[in-house]
């Protein structure tokens, strides 16, 4: 697992997750157990006896985070209320226009972030593309102003480094500025909230802080969640699409037959979603009981690290795993998890990867990469490319 | 290729979810010869749970329930509007109504399920007595609810009532529901479940009549107007919605020497049809609602499933063992999943819960309607489970049963850690009305097992 962690393999960690995947279970050096088969993962993900609370954990952290942790970090029955809470602003059967509501202006966002690129030569399509669509997005929908980008993205960055801080060198200084990240942050929004009190408009933040149905939020609540769904709702598409853009630059044929079939993007992304998952293992769940898989025990309180992406590349649940086939047909990923937890936003990244990437194939003529493998971020868990330089012959 | 099918003609006999994931699944395995669907309703496949759900409360129009071709079906001949008659095995041929012969090497029968009437034909023939399965059905009772009714009495508190209840609630519409168990759903998911769900028709509004039966449906001038019970009250409606279950469609097959009657059509657990003399034939399979198959995981009892995800998995096994080498072909072992929403609550289910003795409540809270119960045969085996809003921990469940686990313990604190009886009814035997099968023959290589003719007692013989 270290070697998961380790910078030098952030550009391909799938030869060490199949080695993981040879044992059943992986017993790491700080005490957690890492699992990377599919059918424990997904078994895993559906288990009651696997907690997400930090209060469950040796070392929960920060008791303002900790007690008022979204729905993400929290178990049935209080999970399931704070969830219910903010889908009744974001999906059906309370509003089931909001996702697909935000698709013309996501196409044309999207159109306009190509319009802006050079018209030949060479961009950054991580940070022109791939990463300005998503939070354009989330903070329409969630009623943060755009301008803050630049401080809310720092903080951002602070947060997702420490995210795997327990496996990293170093974890107690790592843990401590996110923390602080977090903590900064969550006053950012409690701020906001506030103000869409006395200023309300149209979106979630405003309807989730003007809630009168008897069964709201706390202000501490409204606050780490606000906070979970604007760092949820843009790190993770980023590298999706960033992903996707190095995925189908690395796959001539691919970007062909996309630029041929537009409809093709929908295989395309789920496919993309098994073979390069934005977020590439879960690191933080706890074992409520002993859990006996074929003789090995996880120990009550142990912590575990599920790893989707090596699931999702396990050769007994897909054939030829390691080839990038959006025409396998048989496309059941763990890139978004599986039960309770499942992706809140799933909906939304899937559309906003469709349109970014159908943008991509159709309007840059002969794109190929400047550097392969690119630079990537730090985070092994939110895994995807820092930059992504793009020399091409036309946009369109 | 060795080994393989060298079959050219093949007939699916039934337009419906089962037919079209048969079609589907030959194409996608290589079948490349005559392919021939063959279905009573004049409309291409259509999918039926919306029918009850969102169809009924207005969400979706009727005609927006075509299924989609998931495979492209190619060049696939197409015989809609005509019920098959006979199956012809000795010529190889099914019978169409109006007399047409299709050829066939192999033959899928996926003919289903129909609706139970009313069983006195001029009360069923009222205007505003109907039932719900075919999507002409939904489109006449809404129909009915749109033109402004004073109540709805529904006949049978399954789950198709019930979902019938909950849309005429949603839609505002007085219901009555009259049911003659002491509860509704209890023939699936037994007496306790069935008690959580009374509440939630209760707290929806819902006038229910438990342990009660309808003894006749009373019109004036042609017209429905109101319902008698077996407890001596009547109730004043417009609309009855009869939902007492289905009847197989196994008529067509009396005299094709299959193993068929009101149970469904036996089969082996690839699929496979069984024969009068309960030998598995080669060229005869069977998917869906109709399909009586022996499930491995169940003791090889003979299932047979009204399920949404039966029909698909069924049909894509038979499909598959139609046209491989017969080393190759596999079991339709899945398990049992189905699923309902009613009176705005998610239930979802796995295995078969019919099977148990015992339940347990393992997560959540049945006072409050958001719970997981596990299901449990007589040696503590989990054979089942349920879930009201918990849906998405029906895969915990699933693997338990795959696995033959033992009945868990209950997973949240504060819930009583003992199993209680689960409370099915007392399984209906009697009801068995299908055809009386003899044993000819006097020396042991001649003896043989046939059909009677209908209406012949094996006593006339």
């Amino acid at each position: 697992m270290r070697q998961v962690t380790d910078a030098a393999n952030r550009h391909d960690p799938y030869p060490i997750y199949a080695r993981l995947r040879e044992n059943r279970v992986n017993l790491l050096s700080d005490g957690s157990y890492a699992l990377g088969r599919y059918a424990d993962v997904v078994g895993l993900l559906h288990d009651p006896r696997i907690s997400s609370d930090p209060h469950h954990a040796s070392d929960p952290g920060s008791r303002l985070l900790v007690d008022n942790a979204p729905f993400i970090q929290r178990d049935p029955p209080d999970h399931d209320r704070l969830r219910f809470i903010a889908t009744r602003y974001f999906g059906p059967p309370v509003s089931p226009g909001v996702v697909s509501g935000q698709e013309p202006e996501i196409l044309s966002f999207v159109n306009g972030l190509v319009d802006d690129l050079p018209s030949s030569g060479e961009a950054d399509l991580v940070d022109h593309l791939a990463y300005p669509l998503p939070v354009s997005v989330i903070c329409g929908l969630l009623g943060v102003p755009k301008t803050d980008d630049e401080q809310f993205h720092a903080w951002t960055e602070e947060i997702v480094r420490g995210l795997d801080a327990e496996q990293q060198e170093g974890a107690d200084d790592l843990i401590k500025q996110r923390e602080q990240a977090q903590i900064a942050m969550f006053g950012y929004v409690t701020e906001l909230v506030q103000r869409h009190r006395t200023q309300p408009d149209g979106s979630m933040l405003s309807r989730l802080a003007n809630d009168q149905t008897g069964q709201q939020m706390t202000d501490g609540e409204l606050g780490t969640t606000s906070l979970l769904l604007l760092i949820a709702g843009h790190e993770t598409t980023v590298n999706l699409t960033a992903n996707g853009v190095l995925t189908l630059l690395r796959n001539p044929w691919a970007l062909e037959r996309l630029r041929a079939e537009p409809d093709w993007v929908i295989p395309l992304v789920e496919e993309l979603l098994r073979f390069e998952p934005p977020v590439q293992y879960l690191p933080n769940r706890v074992a409520l009981a002993d859990i006996d898989l074929d003789g090995t025990t996880i120990p009550k309180g142990a912590r575990i690290v599920l790893l989707v992406a090596a699931a999702n590349r396990d050769p007994d649940r897909f054939a030829d795993p390691d080839r990038f086939d959006p025409d396998r047909g048989d496309i059941e990923h763990v890139g978004f998890g599986s039960g309770i937890h499942y992706c809140f936003g799933a909906p939304l990244a899937r559309i906003e990867t469709q349109a970014s990437l159908t943008a991509f194939a159709r309007r840059l003529a002969g794109p190929r990469l400047a550097a392969d493998p690119p630079p990537y971020r730090p985070s092994p868990v939110l895994r995807g490319p820092l930059h992504l330089r793009v020399t091409y012959d036309k946009r369109d | 290729m060795p080994g393989k099918s060298r079959a050219q003609r093949i007939v699916i006999v039934g337009a419906s979810l089962a037919g079209l994931w048969g079609a589907a699944t030959l194409r996608k395995e290589g079948f490349d010869g005559v392919l021939t669907i063959i279905g009573d309703e004049n409309d291409p496949p259509y999918d039926r749970p919306p029918l009850t759900k969102q169809v009924l409360t207005g969400w979706v129009a009727p005609d927006h329930t075509v299924l989609p071709h998931l495979e492209p079906l190619g060049d696939t001949r197409w015989l809609l509007g005509t019920p098959a008659a006979h199956l012809d095995r000795r010529a190889g041929e099914v019978v169409l109504a109006d007399g047409t012969r299709v050829p066939y090497d192999l033959v899928l029968i996926a003919t289903g399920v129909r609706n139970r009437p009313w069983p006195v034909d001029e009360q069923a023939t009222l205007g505003g007595v109907c039932g719900v399965r075919t999507r002409g059905d939904a489109a006449r009772l809404i129909g009915h609810l749109e033109a402004g009714v004073s109540r709805v009495v529904v006949i049978g508190a399954g789950f198709t009532g019930s979902e019938v209840a909950s849309a005429c609630r949603h839609r505002g519409i007085d219901v009555t529901v009259v049911e003659q168990a002491q509860a509704p759903l209890t023939g699936a998911l037994g007496g306790v479940v069935g008690d959580v769900a009374a509440n939630l028709h209760t707290t929806n509004g819902v006038d229910l009549r438990c342990g009660v039966t309808v003894d006749a449906l009373e019109g004036s001038g042609g017209t429905f107007r109101a319902a008698a019970l077996s407890d001596g009250t009547t109730v004043d409606a417009d609309v009855a919605v009869v939902a007492l279950g289905g009847m197989r469609n196994t008529e067509w097959l009396a005299d094709s020497g299959l193993a068929s009657g009101p149970l469904g059509v036996a089969a082996d657990a690839g699929c496979r049809a069984v024969a009068v003399n309960g030998l598995v034939t080669d060229d005869v399979f069977v998917a869906g609602d109709v399909a009586r198959f022996a499930h491995p995981l169940f003791d090889y009892q003979f299932l047979t499933l009204e399920h949404w995800e039966n029909a698909v998995v069924g049909a894509q096994v038979a499909a598959r063992n139609m046209i491989c080498a017969p080393e190759d072909r596999r079991p339709h072992a899945c398990v049992p999943t189905f699923w309902s929403t009613q009176f705005g609550v998610n239930i979802k289910s796995v295995g078969v819960p019919s099977l148990a003795d015992q339940i347990i409540v393992t997560q959540g809270s049945t006072g409050a309607g958001s719970f997981a119960a596990a299901y449990g045969d007589c040696d503590g085996r989990i054979v089942g489970a349920v879930t009201f809003d918990h849906g998405r921990w029906i895969d915990h469940y699933r693997g338990l049963i795959e696995r033959a686990a033992a009945l868990p313990e209950p997973y949240d604190a504060d819930l009583p850690d003992k199993p209680e009886p689960a409370r099915f009814p007392p399984h209906p035997a009697a009801t068995y009305h299908g055809p009386t099968v003899v044993v000819t023959g006097h020396s042991p290589t001649r003896m043989d097992a046939v059909r009677l003719p209908d209406g012949r007692s094996a006593r006339d013989y």
